[in-house]
């Protein structure tokens, strides 16, 4: 930018001389991250609109069972240990990454792969149990609305565990290049924003559905 | 396993039932098409062209050519969305009475669905957005968008969604639940065939593009300006485009999310928007209105800009008020948010919420309004000169400021309650689509059609085009209004009373007319290609332009700008010539440049496949389909080696051809 103010005072001070092209190679910033960002906020109006969904639909139980008589905190909890701790993981590895440290930088990588496939592994284990029970998506409105929340914030963690197998190979390969730091940092946001969307959820799914 | 139920598993619902053998026009459609279609490819071989297209188009990742790609789509899709218009207008104007005309309410009723859905999604999207791809890096001095390929990929995704549409016509049936499709009728309970998967299908595919397009875009404004250019220097097109590109956005994932929903209500059996188990079928309505708002100024804000560059360039003189121009941009753009309750006034949320969204949508209006004063201001005194795109223009400041007080009219929920779901709305939004978004769209091909392909288009058959559409247009919605107001409501393949008839008589000949125009513009086109010779722009600058785009050759190098431009004033290139400034040639850098990729095109053509299975429930193909898309994708990022430098001789040799060309014929 100080180069751009530069040219705006030599053009007020100098109006006849103005220089119209550059002489050296131009380089605009590397948009990526912008990028991605924007990206984020499109998903997240997709759980946006889920939310609201569950918020309209979230009670409307179809005299089926609740909440209440549904979810089970203690597993809900551990579950959510599982993906918080995964946060702090990717948190560790993106120090290593920047301390340069590739094979520890993997290592992190895997846990964080691991307490992903946790939490989908619980995640999994309550869905079938619910539907085991005769509470699947299709019995009432609330459960509609809950499984589709909860669910595509899983099948996100999914494709999170995906590209970060898929990274892990490429950081194996081509060792901390630039791109591949770009595309930790892309998965970085992408992972710590799906631990944001499950606060929202863990709050507003659960802990508001077992209160009566 | 017995040889009927393997058939079932692998084709799911797909039998030679769905092929409409028994349906003479869509019989004689198929033959038509697959005729052309034939010719098309047997005369493309016989030029030995598949190589060209392959390598210089289709895995192109140059924003010029993605953008004339989406400009070829969307006319494409102009002929087939026109031609349902056209077979409705005649289908009213002689089914009375006795007579049923030649289309049966189940096909009646396909036809005006795809109509909705053709326009808006196939033919509105493509061709703004082929017009941002095309004209906003030029304007900004970049040399491409922020993601080349993301960029390629977006326009296959918008290509797979429209041969999704298309392929409903020959096998099974598309729709019939008018473009929103509402539920309970677009429910598995009412539309249990396969006209609803085809809409949600091709329009999760397409919104994939249209999503990632707008990020694409958005990145490219904000990160990729020419030094110099701050916001308040942008073109106002830019700007434009910018506010239309948050908008898609934040908008297209509510589409997303709600296509979603109903997707599930129809394959998993959820209750989101069922009559039962708790399911509520206004919060579809609400949902899509909450993107379908947006995506009116999604389209008409782009235009705006078409309609602001183009009346300075053809006033010979500054935009009038380009401050108040960006700020009502904006204003619009947030607006456009308040305000989705407006289409469904009826739906009996009280008093109080329909007051709010009747006020919010008349306070639009001024915003608007301003435009429309600048655009008259920036006329007055001004050294007009009436070529094609100012027609364009000056015929959409009429016709858009009529559709604009229909549409404030509307915004009156006690007169909504009265003209809600008739004619009259029709009339009003064919009226600020046609004469705004069209108008828009056909003065801005006009106005960049020289920098895309060297050669101005032919102004004798542009004149045409544009007096047939415009009287077209009036002939053609005018009555609508009149019969609105007698009460006729929307989506009839049938009428009684006969006094109604002349009315759509003269309706169905203002189609007429509007098909002549459609007809001239592509007349003009093939007249233009013949006469490109006299046509010729050798100055890179036909129009004496002021934005950045008229300062580099016509058509484009590769790189667009063999030196980056520096911005001091927002009509740049106008200051430019103001202060004489001289083209540098020499001193040239190599130039680094995306490569070509053919992960686009596979990735659609895979979608299209998993879109297509389905819709036919033909689960073993749509899982082997959408494991071969993830893996595609994996492997596509295995490649590390996506650009190139264009050699500092390459440049020079290509410069040293346009000085000399300048040098011959300026």
């Amino acid at each position: 930018m100080s180069d751009t103010h530069a040219i705006a005072a030599n053009a007020a001070a100098n109006p006849e001389k103005l220089q119209f092209w550059m002489t050296e190679d131009h380089h605009p910033e590397n948009g990526t991250l912008l990028g991605f960002w924007l990206y984020l906020m499109s998903d997240c109006l997709i759980f946006a609109t889920l939310f609201a969904v569950y918020g309209v639909l979230g009670r409307s139980y179809a005299g089926g069972p609740s909440g209440a008589d549904l979810f089970e905190l203690p597993l809900v909890a551990v579950n959510t240990a599982m993906l918080l701790l995964s946060s702090i993981t990717y948190g560790f590895a993106v120090l290593e990454m920047q301390r340069n440290r590739k094979s520890q930088t993997l290592l992190w990588l895997a846990i964080t792969g691991l307490f992903g496939a946790a939490f989908l592994g619980i995640e999994l284990w309550e869905f079938s149990h619910l539907i085991h029970e005769g509470a699947g998506p299709g019995r009432s409105a609330f459960l509609s609305s809950f499984f589709t929340l909860v669910g595509t914030h899983g099948l996100h963690v999914t494709f999170g565990i995906i590209w970060l197998i898929t990274l892990m190979v490429q950081v194996g390969k081509k060792g901390l290049i630039h791109e591949n730091r770009r595309r930790l940092m892309c998965l970085s946001m992408f992972w710590h924003f799906l631990d944001v969307v499950w606060v929202g959820v863990f709050s507003f799914v659960y802990l508001m559905g077992v209160l009566k | 396993m017995t040889m009927p139920d393997l058939t079932k598993l692998l084709f799911g619902r797909l039998t030679w039932e769905a092929i409409p053998f028994h349906e003479p026009i869509l019989l004689v459609t198929f033959c038509a098409v697959a005729l052309g279609g034939a010719a098309l490819l047997g005369f493309l071989t016989y030029k030995r062209a598949w190589g060209y297209l392959w390598n210089e188009w289709f895995t192109s990742i140059d924003h010029k050519k993605i953008g004339i790609m989406y400009m070829v789509l969307g006319i494409v899709m102009l002929l087939r969305g026109f031609s349902d218009a056209i077979m409705m207008r005649i289908q009213q104007a002689i089914s009375f009475g006795d007579s049923v005309g030649y289309l049966p309410p189940h096909h009646y009723d396909q036809v005006f669905t795809a109509h909705g859905v053709i326009m808006i999604f196939f033919v509105a999207m493509p061709l703004v957005t082929g017009l941002m791809n095309f004209v906003v890096p030029l304007q900004i001095g970049a040399r491409d968008v922020a993601f080349p390929f993301l960029n390629n990929f977006s326009f296959w995704m918008t290509t797979a969604g429209a041969a999704l549409v298309m392929m409903s016509l020959f096998v099974g049936e598309f729709a019939r639940t008018g473009w929103l499709a509402y539920p309970p009728l677009s429910g598995i309970a009412q539309s249990p065939d396969v006209g609803v998967d085809y809409y949600i299908w091709s329009l999760q595919i397409a919104g994939v593009g249209t999503t990632l397009s707008g990020i694409n875009l958005i990145a490219t404004i904000v990160k990729m300006r020419a030094p110099g250019m701050s916001l308040m220097k942008m073109p106002v097109f830019t700007w434009t485009a910018l506010c239309t590109n948050v908008l898609i956005v934040a908008a297209f994932p509510v589409l997303t999310a709600v296509l979603v929903l109903l997707a599930l209500d129809r394959y998993v059996g959820t209750n989101f928007f069922t009559t039962e188990f708790g399911g509520n079928a206004m919060m579809y309505v609400n949902l899509i209105w909450i993107w379908g708002h947006p995506e009116v100024y999604i389209l008409v804000l782009p235009v705006f800009g078409v309609f602001s560059e183009v009346v300075s360039t053809f006033s010979q003189k500054r935009l009038f008020g380009y401050a108040s121009m960006v700020y009502a941009t904006v204003v619009i753009t947030v607006l456009s948010y308040l305000v989705w309750l407006h289409h469904f006034f009826t739906m009996g949320s009280g008093a109080s919420v329909n007051s709010f969204f009747g006020i919010t949508t008349m306070i639009i209006s001024i915003p608007t309004g301003a435009k429309i004063f600048n655009w008259l201001f920036t006329m007055y005194r001004g050294r007009i000169t009436f070529d094609v795109p100012m027609l364009w223009t000056v015929g959409f400041m009429v016709t858009f400021v009529i559709g604009g007080m229909t549409g404030v009219m509307l915004a009156i929920p006690p007169a909504d309650f009265v003209l809600h779901n008739s004619l009259f709305l029709i009339a009003h939004f064919h009226n600020v689509i046609i004469g705004g978004v069209l108008f828009g769209l056909m003065a801005g091909i006009t106005y960049w059609f020289p920098k895309a392909f060297g050669y101005k288009l032919d102004p004798f058959w542009g004149k045409c085009s544009f007096w047939f559409w415009l009287i077209g247009f009036y002939f053609a919605f005018m009555p609508l209004y009149v019969l609105g107001f007698m009460g006729v409501t929307r989506r009839m393949s049938h009428f009684e009373d006969p006094s109604l008839q002349i009315w759509f008589e003269i309706a169905a000949f203002g189609a007429f007319l509007i098909a002549i125009g459609i007809a001239c513009f592509l007349i003009q086109l093939v007249v233009s290609y013949r006469r490109r010779e006299q046509l010729r722009d050798y100055t890179g600058d036909p129009w004496n332009g002021r934005t950045l785009e008229w300062s580099t050759s016509s058509p484009p190098p590769p790189y667009n700008f063999a030196f980056t431009p520096i911005i001091h004033d927002g009509d740049a290139w106008y200051q430019m010539k103001q202060r004489g400034h001289e083209r540098r040639l020499e001193g040239y850098l190599p130039i680094h440049m995306p490569k070509n990729t053919w992960a686009g095109i596979v990735l659609s053509g895979i979608s299209l496949v998993i879109g297509f299975a389905l819709i036919w429930h033909m689960w073993p193909l749509a899982i082997l389909a959408f494991v071969s898309l993830v893996v595609t994708a994996i492997v596509h990022t295995f490649n590390y080696k996506r650009d190139y430098y264009i050699p500092a001789d390459e440049v020079a040799r290509e410069e040293a051809a346009r000085t000399e060309l300048l040098a011959a014929h300026v």
